[in-house]
């Protein structure tokens, strides 16, 4: 069974000494001058403004969540779809509409009630 | 194919992982985080279960347990922001405006 | 399919709380904002029109013979129709005692009714739930509810402690729970109740340890919600810090539904193995009932006397439980209680809220010296209800006390039945004290205006006379909780295995 295993440790330690040859090539064998420049965290070539360490805006937070709540009650809609035709039929379809019912009340809800706006 | 014992073994270790962590820890954030840990440990060996059966049971719950899990997190965090409103922490310690 | 929408007609109770608590939500966003009092009395609709349903049910005599539904996920029996009544009555009298306090704090009201309605919509489903998972997420709908609303005052902080020390608790829980429930269907390879109790006495699984774990976790979450000690911690807290209608509500509601559950798993799954799990609840039981009177005498906050009374009446439910032995009348005497405890508890709770005054003030004990004399009335409804909760005649509180023992008795837990009775004695004192306060004190120098919303003065009503007839008439709730253990305990059922 183990055995099964051993292409996936040969992958691991392949991945691991290469990382670690490469960074040990380059720490003996490059020069080194630092420079303010140099030292500051990469930002895709742009100038870092702050620091890291900031607090969110709550706006963020409230996006998020109401996201991962929809986002999640969809995992309810793959298995009915795999099912559908085979066998939930007609009451399988009433039962999703009743289910996607729900959520949309409490979609416009929270639209209505001001969740999703940004201002 | 990995017997169903080594699943409950790690969902086991999992799950002691996340109840000393409650209990350990003092950030409501991280406390909640070990909760979800717990979850998470029991979906483990929930999806062992299932496969050693070949039934949807324990599959299905795990589905149940996911979206539960979200459902504690839009409450969980709101909670949790709504007392840093108040007192500026999350310190469970800090939790003392009632007591005789 | 037309055979799964005949089978909704047996869930009509909960269907109707459903609808009414989506059409609550609905309604928050289409009414504008001066009709918001509608909300109150379309919630309290949808509970009457419930009840009603529950009613229509017990007259097709659907109480007698339990019907599966839905390849037995749930099951409609006189024992999920009687818990069906106690939880509508929670709800009917909690949206009554919301009504007034709810406009004064400036609550959402929306929300706050909607989430009430959830609430107790989880507790149904949790009576029907003849399987574990549907039971998972039945609780889970309930205790979400409830965690938010004990957190709804949010411009208060000690609402807001409450609600995150409730849900850190409660999520912890139902991680036992739901661990308990994952490692017994591991044991036994099903999660319908039955099922898990047929395969336990056909593959003598007795000394599985899997399942041994899986019942004690199982048995820990509900411990948490039915606030049993040692898993009581965040009760006093949580109770004192909720705003007072919602304490009042589900002091008396989670506790039912977490009762009835732990109650029909233990006795449908593990009836085979009550030789592990009763010494285990009379344990429980009566560390609970010691701890609660004792720690209650202590108090001075109402709020906190009342939730340390509610743990100590948690121990007299678990004796119930644990007299697993005496079967039906055992079973029966829990549901009796629960019953009359919701009628008085919420009643207790409806004066300390004519009494409170707005931001949760005037609920120390010294609030009450001399109440009596200025309102009468409000004095006798409260005296009515103390004394039912210590248990003395002839009221409600007395007879559903005089039960359990009876059960325990017949279980032959004979020390048990003299805890309790000696625990009661404790609890005479924090009780009769407040009546004392009330009748034999002078009032302070200023006495207190009571807050007379009508709906408020209605719940009070209610509960006195129903504390009242369940205290000097029983026979008839009596009978019905008779009939509901009964098809929970009768046994010989065909079992219905699931794939």
């Amino acid at each position: 069974m183990l055995k099964d295993y051993f292409p996936i440790l040969v992958m691991l330690v392949m991945a691991v000494g290469f990382g670690v040859t490469m960074i040990f090539l380059s720490s003996i064998a490059g020069r080194k001058r630092p420079t303010a420049t140099k030292e500051s965290p990469y930002e895709c070539g742009s100038i870092p403004v702050g620091t890291a360490r900031i607090r969110f805006d709550v706006k963020f937070y409230l996006v998020a969540i109401l996201f991962i709540l929809f986002d999640l009650e969809v995992v309810f809609l793959w298995p009915w779809a795999v099912l559908f035709i085979e066998r939930l039929g007609l009451f399988g379809l009433v039962e999703v509409a009743i289910f996607v019912g729900i959520l949309l009340v409490g979609f416009v809800y929270a639209w209505r009630k001001g969740a999703l706006e940004w201002q | 194919m990995v017997p169903t014992i080594a699943y409950v073994i790690v969902s086991a270790v999992l799950f002691t992982i996340g109840v000393a962590g409650v209990l350990l820890r003092r950030n409501a954030l991280i406390v909640f985080m070990s909760i979800e840990l717990m979850l998470n440990a029991v979906n483990l060996s929930l999806a062992g279960f299932a496969r050693q059966f070949g039934s949807a049971t324990g599959q299905v719950f795990i589905l149940f347990v996911l979206a539960v899990a979200a459902a504690e997190v839009a409450v969980g965090l709101a909670i949790i922001l709504a007392v840093f409103r108040h007192r500026d922490t999350v310190d469970v310690d800090n939790m003392n405006l009632m007591k005789w | 399919m037309s055979n799964s929408a005949a089978q909704l007609a047996y869930l009509a109770p909960e269907l109707v709380v459903a609808v009414g608590a989506v059409a609550v939500l609905a309604l928050d966003i289409l009414l504008p904002e001066r009709s918001r009092r509608l909300l109150a009395r379309a919630t309290a609709a949808a509970l009457l029109a419930s009840l009603a349903a529950v009613w229509w049910l017990y007259a097709g005599e659907v109480a007698g013979r339990p019907e599966r539904l839905f390849t037995g996920t749930l099951v409609r029996d006189g024992y999920s129709l009687f818990l069906d009544a106690v939880f509508l009555l929670a709800g009917i009298l909690g949206a009554l005692v919301s009504a007034r306090y709810v406009d004064r704090e400036g609550l959402q009201s929306g929300e706050y009714y909607a989430l009430m309605l959830f609430a107790v919509l989880g507790m149904m489903l949790m009576a029907v739930s003849a399987e574990l998972v549907t039971l998972f997420i039945s609780y889970e709908i309930l205790s979400l509810s409830v965690y938010v609303l004990s957190g709804i005052a949010r411009g208060r902080a000690e609402s807001a402690e409450a609600a995150m020390k409730y849900f850190l608790l409660g999520a912890f829980s139902s991680g036992f729970l739901i661990y308990g429930i994952a490692l017994i269907y591991g044991a036994t390879g099903t999660t319908a109740l039955e099922a898990i109790g047929a395969a336990v006495m056909s593959r003598g699984l007795f000394g599985n340890s899997l399942l041994l774990i899986g019942m004690a976790l199982v048995t820990v979450g509900f411990a948490f919600k039915v606030a049993a000690v040692p898993f009581h911690g965040w009760v006093p807290d949580v109770y004192q810090g909720a705003p007072l209608p919602v304490t009042a509500f589900m002091s008396a509601g989670v506790k039912a539904a977490a009762f009835g559950a732990l109650a029909r798993v233990l006795f449908t799954a593990f009836g085979s193995l009550s030789a592990v799990w009763q010494p285990a609840l009379w344990l429980l039981a009566l560390l609970t009932m010691v701890l609660g009177n004792t720690a209650a005498i202590a108090q001075t906050n109402i709020k906190r006397m009342l939730a340390y009374s509610s743990i100590a009446h948690a121990g007299y439910m678990l004796a119930g439980v644990a007299a697993y032995t005496a079967g039906d009348v055992a079973l029966g005497s829990v549901l009796y209680y629960a019953l009359v405890y919701t009628a008085m508890n919420i009643g207790a709770f409806a004066v300390v809220l004519v009494v409170g005054r707005e931001g949760e003030g005037n609920q120390e004990l010294s609030d009450y010296r001399g109440l009596a004399v200025r309102h009468p009335w409000v004095a006798a409804g409260m005296a009515l209800f103390m004394v039912s909760l210590s248990g003395l005649p002839p009221t409600a509180g007395f007879l559903g006390k005089f039960y359990i023992l009876n059960a325990a008795l017949r279980a032959n837990l004979i020390g048990l039945a003299v805890a309790l009775v000696l625990a009661s004695l404790i609890s005479w004192y924090y009780y009769l004290r407040v009546v004392w306060l009330m009748y034999f004190i002078k009032p302070g120098e200023a006495p207190p205006t009571l807050s007379g919303a009508p709906s408020l003065r209605l719940a009070v009503g209610m509960a006195a006379v129903l504390v009242l007839i369940l205290g000097l008439w029983p026979s008839a709730a009596l009978n019905l909780a008779q009939v509901a253990a009964l098809t929970v305990t009768a046994g010989g059922l065909p079992v219905i295995g699931r794939p």
